[in-house]
């Protein structure tokens, strides 16, 4: 007998099991909306669990100030167009500590403008379950994390006091304090992402199609101009590329690919004829193998 | 590198360059298929999943680089790429150099998708293996060519069969190392089938393979082994029949998970099926209540479906208005699952903490969360001989088979035919760890025949007849706290105001019902749960009922609170320091477990959790007997 359900359905499936299981036994969950290609399939997948129902929590989008316009307004967009609870995280002092972009160390960067105003606003709402995009193909770290991820009232990550999970059975019982994270697309690659997103025609932010862009070329990064906060070298002026981006996080620290591709299917085309992975294009995942790992156990998603 | 590298699927990417849009359509009906692979890190596992990976070209350019850094630094092939390091995870485990958790990777063909749980072959982390194997279709067994099969080969292949994975391969690896001789490979083969029989296994596959040379992985029979006439290992991982098919053929189930409920006019039963298949128009039957309907819509997102089948997450609208919610079950009518409240299981125990028979564990099964009680394993299977010893308990990495009880009748199949209703879960209490895996095997002939019988008159009745809400107050604190002396003073003020109680006290109780009963941890929690029933069947019986027990685990007032009717369980904590209470010694118990007279003395020898939330918390210290009483019995009639 030939197999009904594709791997997409059963992925799909999957995903909207878990979905329905953290929002009958959480009391507060949230959804951290990052507005990438990601989490545009997990609020499909939300979508789609609850429906005729609208997902029934907020989306958290956590803000640095230097996220690119076309990001923003793909966000509100969204949220006006799916009637959903937006609640946007942002570190306000960090300008006045002079964080920034440009100047401050990567490390301590995301530490300010991510990590922080992220555990700020889950203790703020009492959220006791956040969902996040998380992918176990993404890297070693997270291939070995579990779909629901528990976290002390520091939010930190223990590696070495994981429940087992068995079979589609989640343990979501916690103390006072606690708290979960959840990764209801922890079993799906970068491939099925996207196949997705083509089989189901889901709206994503425009910056993942190539479009002549304006941009600048620094340490083996492309970068792009995105608005007049960006700080040029003396002589150096912007040229405009084709290009297009695989992740979206800071513009000033996302690098951009040289790119023609202007549709799903030819993004698909040059991903599977590609040969650097995904996170290459984000500054903050350089360094040392096992960073994620120590970023994980402090809190970062 | 002298790595002989299998040639990416040139044909694939001649299309994906040429015609990405017939190459994606084609992509668009993959299946997929979860798989383990067990074995040590010496079967050379890791190796196989590297290769698996490399030689699907799941491995971008940068990756492949960081691999090849990676094998100078830490690798133990010399020169060679290291495949295992591309799956050898966390930092610390890779300092050790082996893989100590479950990981799960991905790989790709032209017709599946896989998802490998890699699971260590370690002696201590069965729990690991369990739960890899808990979501697979599929075990592939690694065996060392040079080696044979040995007793952890065994151990993988009894909890591969346990866990009722359905197809099974044996890869007998290594086999560039044996010279990639046949008669090697038959002895090895013959040799398991032996073994694989005795357990039960009804069939396997084996294939001869090299994870490091790529011999037999992707394409059949390699140069090496034109002896071999099988399929390649990729390509009967591509054809071989995933559980969520086989499950289409069983009787439709689906576990409710959640009601959907936007407005007046739509009550939607939101799960993922478990088994069978579903059309608009079926009778179906909700369970435990055991009342029928249609299905009146299959609702999704991209529209009504006219039927669904096993593996799809779907919401179900009922023509009826009949009562369900999560926990329950919707079945095909006349094929539905079993109801009971007394089983014999298996128990994978998974964490550092023993079993405490008798303790009620949190108990998940499906989307039903119930309480339950596990008696004495009847016995502990040792996994590497697989004989039957006898066990009090089951300590970590144990296995035993074990009766247990829940405290509400459960839906429920065999294990051996339903993983999502025979599969289950026991979680502490108190810590929130998932503590063991459980498989349900039948239900115990005595709930099948005890049925509870519906009486007449019922305990609204009883209650009305006294003028009263029924309720128990229970009173917990240090030997010496003052709960007896509070007990009787509440009652005697319920006394007064002509409210009829019952005083249930704990060195009364130990004279006559529970005197069978001694201190342990286990007599302990026995006379708790004792004590709980009576207080039941009196409140049942109209009664007022005060309690006066140390009753100190948190666990056990938990089962009692979850006997009662919601609201009428009120936990009073009777808080007096230790210190205070060993000062007062009314019974000189103290001064005796201090000389070592007396054992397992709470406080002293044995623990005391205090209550997280009670309902009234008397500080005894600030508050003498008489205020406690006024106060206990204020805050009872204020409900």
């Amino acid at each position: 007998m030939t197999d009904t359900l594709t791997h997409l359905d059963r992925l799909e499936a999957e995903s909207i099991h878990i979905f329905r299981e953290v929002v009958a036994e959480a009391e507060r969950p949230v959804m951290l909306y990052s507005v990438g290609k990601d989490s545009s399939v997990m609020l499909h997948l939300a979508r789609k669990a609850f429906y005729p129902s609208p997902p029934p929590f907020p989306m958290l989008h956590v803000a640095s100030g230097w996220d690119f316009r076309d990001l923003i307004a793909h966000r509100d967009r969204t949220v006006r167009d799916y009637g959903l609870e937006l609640i946007v995280a942002q570190n306000a002092e960090a300008e006045a500590q002079g964080i920034n972009p440009f100047d401050t160390d990567s490390a301590l960067y995301s530490e300010a403008q991510l990590t922080e105003p992220l555990k700020r606003a889950l203790d703020a709402h009492g959220f006791d379950a956040a969902f996040g995009g998380g992918r176990r193909d993404e890297e070693k770290a997270r291939a070995k994390e579990r779909i629901f991820s528990f976290r002390n009232a520091a939010h930190r990550w223990d590696p070495k006091t994981q429940r087992p999970e068995l079979w589609n059975l989640y343990n979501a019982r916690k103390a006072k304090g606690e708290s979960i994270r959840v990764f209801p697309i922890s079993n799906w690659t970068e491939l099925d992402i996207w196949q997705y997103i083509a089989r189901e025609k889901i709206d994503i932010v425009p910056l993942y199609y190539s479009k002549p862009r304006p941009t600048v070329e620094r340490d083996g990064l492309i970068l792009v101009v995105d608005d007049e906060r960006f700080r040029l070298a003396p002589g150096e002026t912007p040229t405009l590329r084709p290009v297009r981006f695989r992740t979206l996080g800071c513009y000033p620290l996302t690098g951009a690919t040289q790119s023609e591709a202007a549709t799903t299917s030819r993004i698909i085309q040059e991903m599977l004829l590609a040969t650097t992975s995904e996170r290459q294009g984000r500054a903050i995942d350089k360094g040392q193998a096992a960073s994620m790992e120590d970023k994980k156990q402090q809190g970062y998603f | 590198m002298d790595t002989p590298v299998m040639p990416p699927a040139a044909a694939a990417e001649d299309l994906i360059a040429t015609d990405i849009e017939a190459y994606l359509d084609r992509h668009q009906t993959k299946s997929l298929l979860r798989f383990i692979t067990c074995g040590s890190v010496d079967d050379g596992k890791s190796t196989l999943i590297g290769r698996l990976l490399y030689d699907s070209r799941m491995l971008f350019e940068d990756q492949l680089a960081a691999l090849e850094s990676d094998s100078r630094r830490h690798g133990t092939q010399g020169a060679e790429i290291d495949f295992a390091l591309l799956v050898d995870g966390l930092a610390a485990e890779r300092e050790q150099g082996i893989t100590i958790d479950v990981a799960y990777r991905f790989f790709t063909t032209e017709t599946r998708k896989f998802i490998v749980a890699d699971t260590p072959g370690h002696e201590q982390y069965t729990r690991n293996m369990v739960t890899g194997a808990s979501t697979a279709d599929l075990a592939v067994i690694l065996v060392d060519a040079r080696k044979g099969v040995l007793t952890q080969t065994r151990r993988h292949s009894y909890l591969v069969h346990l866990l009722g994975i359905r197809h099974v391969v044996l890869a007998v690896n290594k086999m560039d190392l044996v010279g990639y001789d046949r008669a090697v490979f038959d002895r090895i083969v013959a040799d398991y089938a032996v073994f694989a029989g005795s357990i039960g296994i009804s069939g396997f596959t084996a294939i001869p393979i090299s994870g490091f040379k790529g011999d037999n992985i992707t394409s059949a029979p390699s140069a090496n082994m034109p002896w071999y006439a099988g399929p390649s290992l990729v390509r009967h991982l591509e054809t071989v029949e995933v559980d969520a098919t086989a499950a289409e053929q069983r009787p439709f189930r689906l576990p409710v998970q959640w009601v959907n409920r936007p407005s007046h006019d739509f009550r939607g039963f939101a799960g993922l099926i478990a088994g069978g298949r579903v059309a608009v128009g079926d009778v179906v039957r909700v369970l435990p209540s055991g009342r029928t309907s249609r299905v009146a819509r299959i609702v999704t997102m991209d529209g009504d479906l006219p039927h669904a089948v096993a593996g799809q997450s779907v919401t179900l609208v009922l023509t009826d208005e009949i009562d369900c919610s999560r926990g329950d079950v919707i079945a095909a009518a006349d094929a539905p699952p079993e109801v009971s409240d007394q089983f014999e299981a298996t128990l994978v125990w998974m964490a550092e903490a023993e079993l405490v028979p008798g303790r009620a564990y949190v108990m998940k099964l499906g989307t039903q969360t119930v309480s339950a009680t596990v008696q004495a394993p009847k016995y502990q299977i040792n996994v590497n001989s697989l004989e039957h010893l006898a066990a009090k308990t089951l300590e970590l990495n144990a296995i035993g088979v074990v009766q247990l009880s829940t405290d509400r009748r459960i839906v429920f199949e065999p294990y051996a035919e339903s993983r999502t209703l025979g599969g289950f879960i026991l979680i502490d209490r108190m810590t929130n760890a998932t503590v063991a895996a459980g498989m349900l095997h039948f239900a115990l002939r005595r709930a099948q025949n005890v049925h509870w019988q519906a009486t007449d008159i019922g305990r609204d009745h009883h209650a009305a007849c006294k003028n009263q809400k029924p309720a128990v107050i229970w009173l917990t604190g240090l030997s010496g706290a003052g709960k007896s002396t509070i007990a009787n003073l509440v009652e005697k003020r319920l006394a007064r105001m002509n409210r009829h109680t019952f005083l249930l006290d704990g060195d009364n109780v130990r004279h006559g019902l529970n005197r069978d009963l001694g201190f342990t941890e286990a007599d302990r929690i026995e006379n708790i749960r004792r004590v709980g029933e009576v207080a039941r069947l009196m409140t049942d019986a109209g009664l007022i009922v005060i309690t006066a027990f140390i009753s100190p685990f948190r666990a056990e007032r938990e089962m009692v609170r979850a006997m009662m009717e919601p609201g009428e369980f009120i936990e009073v904590f009777i808080d007096t320091p230790l210190a205070e209470a060993e000062r007062r010694d009314v019974k000189g118990l103290y001064a005796k477990a201090r000389a070592g007279q007396l054992k397992n003395f709470t406080g002293i020898d044995s623990p005391y959790e205090p209550p997280e939330t009670p309902e009234i918390r008397i500080d005894t210290t600030r508050l003498g007997a008489e205020e406690a009483a006024e106060l206990i019995v204020e805050r009872l009639l204020d409900r």
